[in-house]
């Protein structure tokens, strides 16, 4: 045998040794700040969200310290109300949804039979981000500068009247800044599983949590523009004083509340359902079966997320809605149910098919099994109106919010922490501690919650600092706080187990759950190329149908196998069919992200500070480094086609016409997109609902501004059209760039001309939207221009050619986005002074 | 609600069990999605939201012949009331109503948000800066009932409580003509 098996393991050693000095970052600590590889960056980001799991789950001591007795002198009501404002914030925007993203970034290359993600340096950049903007506001709590008003942030309370301090400042550029690197990774991740993936696999053969994945990421991209332009509106008006939210200049603090929630429903299963993946995942391997009903649970996932964009006005009922809205919001609310108890009886019925196994992250999925239910179900009672109206605000809705959070994502993703665990860290679970760490936390969380349950029937508002003796609260809320404690201490020994685990455990073989999917292809800790070559697999578990694919993988069966051209290659498919179709070049290391993530940290955060200049340098960094990051991808010759291995030949994703870099702009655009219609929809809201409308004057379009406009919208769709064209047939491509920078200037002067005689933004809530409108307008005019100027220069220097014409049709995609949305915004801020 | 919630969370645990002993048995997608997963909720939901929507629509202001009408203004932390029935008449942290009447509360805030809820007069309502929010009290015995701000209002939040106070036929007479009762 050993003559035979020779020549074969040299051949596994060679080509691990070659793609490990093209995939690797540099020892030591200067790797982690140029490293861009998904695993590298899947383990920063996982490390720091769990720290930030930890800081949350102190200040939830804090919490339950002061209500353990009554007339607790423990905080001044001051103290405690940036407590639990930071408690909520730090779980939801520092924690959860990073922790989830983190996972992904590890896993889904991994279970999608491809070497990274599809943006490697996008990924990074987005870590940092999230890494400065969260201890930014970490660091503004401890000199006791957090924010006071509530996790959502109501205003008129975090309007400058009622919170002067920087609080809310912090609270709405730390926390905008999150979202920023949010939707970087959401992008990054759709594109992933549309694109890269193993040859063969289909839209259908997708491992379930790629199908989860990708609707959540679909959902960021919808969800958080909302939010972000009610933060963005909020901090105009503390800054600048335009006045979107005061009533007596025509806002309305209602419109935060739609804006809010309108991120905040969705924000829920952005949550549950990453978790839901991975439960979709781990259970059908522990109990040696597959899953049941998988276009099922694929398409309960997606009504769930359709669904979760109706049902915001639920955490409103109390606002004074119209009986008819009310009736269609409750509708809507019990309706979630139904997708939910889809994805809840697959998986019993799943197990009912198989024969479970109770391994640690079984039992764990257990525990969620006890307590999504019931946080299920209490959330049926919540979307019944008039139950809503009594216990809104009180502790029954923190305890359901937290059986749902904790219950239905928590619980999960320890179970995926350990499941894992082996391809991270190459070792197998093993000690006792894990089991005595679940029997602690999970009776301890039922104690605490049931509690506050009762609490909240009982009357006791949520985010009251203290209460009376006489109110009877005691007892319950006493033993809540104990169950706190042992819950704190559940979780800590969960922590404890996985860091002994990962250092001490034994070594494990390969695939040691015996899963089927392709992750578990690669030899234990996951090596950072992922796989020796891109496989072809032909079901939803390639390992099931053949236990020997991970030797052909590491044998180099399969797609580019190794590194034979030196550079970080993976394999892009069609995306419906799965069959190949480019060769990925992707960057390798680089110091770029970091030092993008921290001039974009500081435009954020500079402001607080008072620091407007140093925040308008930092934009010009932001603007300078963005460019040379593009500058630095791209080829000067036409390379032609590239052997893939197997006998194909595929273009490289220089030499499309539909690079990454075009599905990435698309998808921003999207969340562009959505921001734009946010805008509208307040503006629409503020007219129809809010008092004090109309204003004192409208403004007249005129003449010159409308044709300008229209002029100019013309020449920026016909301008990059005729870019591409040209430079496809090797023509100069001069008469369309003139066009395009004609027309984006025309449409710029358009806006230009609308602020020459428009109305004061500080006066009237139409005037400062009129003022955002052209904003809007004008931002866009500016990354037009930028991206025109960077392809003219391109150009230039001979980076593209009849082959290499991706730059020009991202361009022509922002040019028509900037057109279309810029001549909405026009009209919108024109039409009522036309009709008028 | 309790009950029948106790009831379904029991159900899918006693399956849960069933499922978790190793025996592998057939499961089917008739039973299991069209079952459990579709029907079985949406009969269980249509009914609740009727419920929930009948219900809503009884505690609703809707007009009534002996109706009686307040106004609530609130503030940081402090809650002012006034009487249609009575011009002039002001109190501060104590709303008077007549018991086994219908009484519309008019809400509304100087400042910030804040709500109005006494528990067990009507569900709560909020009272917006800017906006008239219509709440339905109904007392069916003279008495005292406490009453509280339910939306989070900033330093003075937990102190924000007031009352009211039912009153019988007589009593609410005289407490409109300027005398305490």
């Amino acid at each position: 045998m050993t003559p035979r098996l020779g020549p074969r393991r040299s051949r596994a050693l060679q080509l691990h040794r070659k793609l490990i000095t093209v995939w690797s970052a540099p020892p030591g600590w200067r790797g982690w700040l140029v490293t861009t590889n998904n695993n590298d960056i899947g383990l920063l980001f996982l490390g720091v969200a769990t720290a930030f799991f930890v800081i949350g789950g102190l200040l939830a001591m804090l919490i339950r310290i002061q209500l353990a007795t009554p007339r607790s002198a423990f905080m001044a009501a001051e103290t405690y109300s940036q407590i639990f404002t930071m408690h909520g914030t730090v779980m939801m925007f520092l924690f959860a949804i990073p922790f989830f993203e983190a996972l992904s970034i590890l896993l889904l290359p991994g279970m999608l039979g491809t070497r990274d993600m599809a943006f490697p340096r996008l990924g990074a950049f987005g870590v940092w981000v999230y890494i400065f903007g969260g201890s930014a506001v970490i660091v503004a709590m401890i000199m006791g500068l957090a924010p006071d008003g509530g996790w959502f942030m109501y205003p008129p309370l975090s309007s400058t009247a009622f919170s002067p301090g920087i609080g809310a400042d912090v609270w709405l550029l730390g926390i905008t800044s999150i979202e920023v690197s949010a939707i970087a990774a959401a992008v990054e991740v759709v594109v992933t599983v549309l694109r890269y993936r193993a040859a063969g696999m289909s839209l259908a053969r997708m491992p379930i949590f790629a199908w989860y994945m990708l609707v959540v990421a679909l959902m960021i991209l919808t969800a958080f523009p909302p939010m972000i332009l009610g933060s963005v509106l909020l901090e105009v008006e503390r800054a600048l004083g335009w006045p979107f939210y005061r009533v007596e200049e025509g806002g309305d603090p209602l419109l935060w509340q739609h804006l809010f929630w309108l991120f905040g429903h969705p924000e829920v299963y952005i949550i549950f359902l990453p978790a839901a993946g991975m439960i979709g995942t781990i259970l059908p391997v522990m109990a040696r079966t597959q899953i049941l009903g998988y276009g099922w649970v694929v398409a309960a996932a997606i009504s769930l997320a359709v669904l979760s964009f109706g049902l915001w006005v639920h955490h409103m009922f109390a606002t004074g809605i119209p009986q008819l809205g009310l009736a269609f919001f409750s509708a809507a609310s019990t309706l979630v149910a139904v997708p939910t108890a889809v994805m809840v009886f697959a998986w019993i019925g799943t197990l009912w098919q198989g024969r479970p196994v109770m391994h640690l992250p079984m039992l764990w999925i257990l525990g969620f099994f006890a307590t999504f239910v019931i946080g299920g179900l209490t959330g049926v009672m919540l979307a019944i109106v008039p139950f809503d109206w009594q216990v809104h605000d009180t502790h029954f809705i923190v305890a359901h919010l937290h059986y749902v959070l904790i219950g239905g994502y928590v619980f999960p993703m320890i179970a995926a922490v350990y499941y894992f665990l082996p391809l991270l860290t190459g070792r197998h679970p093993q000690f006792r501690l894990g089991r005595i760490a679940f029997w602690v936390t999970v009776p301890a969380f039922h104690l605490t919650f049931l509690a506050m349950h009762w609490a909240g029937l009982l009357g006791q508002r949520r985010r009251i600092a203290t209460y009376e003796a006489e109110q009877g609260w005691e007892a319950i809320n006493f033993s809540a706080s104990i169950g706190a404690f042992a819950l704190a201490i559940g979780f800590a020994l969960v922590i404890l187990d996985l860091g002994l685990n990962a250092v001490l455990a034994p070594r494990s073989r390969r695939n040691p759950w015996a899963a089927g999917t392709l992750e578990w292809a690669v030899p234990l800790p996951s090596p950072v190329y992922g796989f020796g070559a891109i496989p072809v697999i032909e079901g939803r578990a390639p390992l099931d149908m053949d236990p020997a694919l991970p030797h052909r993988i590491a044998r180099g069966e399969g797609y580019l196998a190794g590194a034979d051209r030196h550079r970080r290659e993976t394999l892009i498919v069609d995306t419906a069919t799965g069959a190949p179709a480019q060769v990925a070049v992707l960057p390798g290391n680089s110091i770029l992200p970091f030092l993008l993530a921290i001039v974009t940290s500081l435009s954020f955060l500079a402001p607080l500070f008072g620091a407007h200049l140093v925040s308008a340098l930092a934009l010009v960094g932001v603007a300078g480094l963005a460019v040379f990051w593009a500058w630095t991808s791209g080829r000067k010759v036409d390379e032609g086609p590239v052997d893939a291995g197997l006998g194909q030949i595929l273009p490289t994703s220089h030499e499309v016409p539909d690079p990454p870099g075009w599905w990435g702009s698309l998808l921003l655009l999207l969340a562009d997109g959505v921001h734009f219609g946010s805008l509208l929809f307040g503006y629409a809201f503020l007219w129809t609902i809010a008092p004090n409308w109309p204003p004192p004057s409208w403004i007249t379009p005129g003449l010159v501004g409308p044709i300008l406009a229209g002029g100019g919208g013309l020449a920026l769709m016909f301008g990059p059209r005729r870019t591409v064209r040209a430079i496809s047939r090797s023509q100069p491509p001069r008469t369309g760039l003139a066009l395009t920078g004609v027309g984006v200037l025309a449409l710029a002067a358009a806006a230009g001309w609308m602020l020459r005689n428009g109305p004061d933004p500080t006066s009237h809530a139409f005037g400062a939207t009129v003022w955002l409108l052209a904003g809007h307008v004008l931002l866009h005019a500016v990354i037009t221009l930028i991206m025109l100027g960077f392809l003219a220069l391109r150009i230039w220097r001979g980076y593209t050619s009849p082959r290499r014409n991706g730059e020009a049709r991202i361009l022509q995609l922002w040019a028509d986005f900037t057109a279309v949305t810029g001549l909405l915004a026009l009209t919108a801020a024109w039409a009522p002074g036309a009709f008028a | 609600m309790l009950w029948s919630s106790g009831t379904i969370f029991v159900f899918v645990m006693v399956l849960l069990a069933v499922a978790l002993r190793r025996v592998p048995r057939i499961a089917t997608e008739r039973f299991w999605f069209w079952g459990l997963g579709v029907v079985f909720p949406l009969a269980i939901l249509a009914s609740l939201t009727l419920y929930g929507l009948i219900l809503g629509q009884r505690l609703a202001p809707v007009p009534a012949p002996d109706l009686v009408r307040v106004e609530a203004e609130a503030r940081q932390w402090a809650w002012t009331f006034r009487y249609a029935d009575a011009p002039g008449l002001v109190t501060h942290g104590l709303l008077h109503i007549p018991a086994g009447r219908p009484v519309d509360v008019d809400l509304t805030s100087v400042d910030v948000i804040h709500s109005f809820w006494v528990p067990r007069l009507a569900g709560k309502l909020d009272a917006i800066p800017g906006h008239v929010n219509r709440l339905r009290l109904s007392a069916d015995q003279p008495g005292d009932y406490a009453g509280a701000s339910a939306e989070f209002s900033g330093r003075g939040y937990t102190g924000h409580v007031f009352s009211v106070r039912a009153h019988a036929p007589a009593d609410w007479q005289t407490f409109l003509q300027g005398m305490n009762p």
